[in-house]
């Protein structure tokens, strides 16, 4: 099945991962706005970020994060250099490095 | 999407590759060392350096994810695309308005 | 004892349904054999479209399975798991009757991407010298061997998502042109695939390049008019 084929789910991923960074964005700029209300407000949501639930929650923007960012580079490398064979598996890596970056970012954190 | 939305989208694109790089690595250096709130102002608050960064950043993001925003109404909703243009528009705009304001929220308040 | 296969096929036009048949196999026997038998022994009123049954025409195309492909070039043993097979018409477009489908807005695309030589001399001039190993040359031949199959058009996303998007095959034949040195379109045809339904549109999926019975790449050729497209726009030749 065509559709199953890992630079369509490479595609797929890069669209939902920007979509769901895309709905995160404005709450993020809302509670880094709330240091306009002083330190003691941003500290307060910052340690409500402290729960490993919130922390989970985390892990998974990162990993949306750098699989975005890695999706692009796929469509900017496809679109402005010379073909190259192999893409298959450098877009199964991208999503193996986006993991790993998360899953350290979750060690460190948790 | 047109000539011009089209090279917006690939300009920010390749623009923001660099400042999520950057981006990743704060997170990782402000999360893992526990900071707390008055840590984090103290070093951004009157910095130059991290309003200008952070100023191109959210341009970058508000353009960026406003056109691909549009991409998608038009491809998987059923928006005319002058309805999803302006849906998208508006988006952009909130979020240049709320990232500024966090950059303001960071570096001046 | 011969194996039988259970065949679904679409009966119907835009509105219709799936009908089972059951039908030998045989070895060596290709989709196409298939979709015979049952309009030769079961259903005379099945109605699909085949020509050369040897893989160089393209009418044979049709969904096997979830994939657009030449049923003539498609063996039963190799997609046949289990002894069912489902075949339907070509998607993203009209359905005219069973398995048949209307190619007309396939080739209107062609020509809405200008996908047509624009001559720039005359019988009564010098021929022109065209080197087969030059840059350009080399990339009209690795996309020129196109003879719209509507594989990749039938396998393309954008395409169901996007009614305007040209689709593979259009775009990759104007992308042939662009580089044809005799080609006269010049900057019309850049501009025809930079707007509405052009070439920005693709996401690269590569299910085009990746079904292309000619092992043709649309993916690459359509790069190619992206950058085409964008040096033109930087420089003021095309428009937004």
């Amino acid at each position: 099945m065509h559709r199953g084929s890992a630079l369509w789910i490479a595609a797929l991923v890069h669209r939902l991962s920007g979509l769901a960074l895309a709905i995160f964005l404005p709450l993020h700029f809302l509670a880094l706005g709330l240091a306009i209300e002083g330190d003691a407000r941003l500290e307060s949501f910052l340690r409500w970020t402290d729960q490993p639930l919130v922390k989970f929650a985390e892990g998974g923007l990162v990993f949306l994060l750098a699989i975005h960012l890695l999706g692009g580079l796929r469509v900017l490398v496809i679109e402005n250099f010379a073909w190259r064979d192999g893409q298959k598996q450098l877009a199964t890596l991208a999503a193996a490095i986006s993991a790993i970056i998360a899953f350290f970012f979750l060690a460190r954190v948790l | 999407m047109t000539m011009r939305l089209y090279v917006w989208q690939r300009a920010t694109a390749a623009l923001m590759a660099p400042l999520v790089l950057v981006h990743i690595a704060v997170i990782f250096y402000a999360t893992h060392n526990g900071m707390t709130a008055a840590d984090i102002l103290s070093r951004t608050h009157g910095s130059i350096m991290w309003a200008s960064y952070y100023g191109l950043f959210v341009a970058a993001a508000s353009i960026h994810a406003a056109i691909g925003v549009r991409n998608v109404l038009t491809e998987w909703s059923p928006l005319a695309d002058r309805r999803a243009g302006s849906f998208a528009v508006g988006f952009g705009l909130l979020l240049v308005a709320l990232g500024a304001r966090a950059v303001f929220a960071l570096v001046l308040s | 004892m011969l194996a039988e296969l259970s065949v679904s096929l679409w009966r119907g036009g835009k509105e219709g349904r799936y009908e089972t048949y059951r039908v030998p196999q045989r070895a060596s026997q290709t989709v196409l054999d298939v979709v015979t038998f049952v309009q030769r022994h079961i259903d005379p009123t099945l109605s699909y479209r085949f020509a050369c049954r040897v893989g160089v025409c393209g009418s044979c195309a049709m969904t096997v399975n979830g994939k657009p492909r030449w049923t003539c070039r498609t063996h039963v043993a190799k997609v046949a798991g289990s002894g069912r097979l489902e075949i339907g018409p070509l998607e993203n477009l009209p359905v005219i009757k069973d398995l048949t489908t209307d190619m007309q807005p396939f080739f209107e695309k062609w020509q809405k991407a200008q996908g047509v030589f624009a001559p720039s001399k005359t019988r009564h001039e010098e021929i022109e010298q065209i080197r087969p190993d030059s840059a350009a040359r080399r990339l009209a031949d690795a996309a020129i061997e196109c003879i719209n199959c509507g594989v990749c058009y039938a396998a393309c996303d954008t395409v169901r998502w996007n009614e305007d998007y040209f689709g593979p095959a259009a775009l990759t034949r104007a992308w042939t042109l662009v580089n044809d040195e005799r080609d006269a379109g010049g900057t019309a045809r850049l501009q025809a695939v930079a707007g509405a339904g052009g070439c920005h549109s693709c996401h690269s999926h590569q299910s085009c390049q990746e079904l292309c019975p000619q092992a043709l790449n649309p993916t690459a050729a359509i790069a190619g008019l992206k950058r085409r497209t964008t040096a033109a726009y930087l420089k003021g030749e095309i428009k937004a």
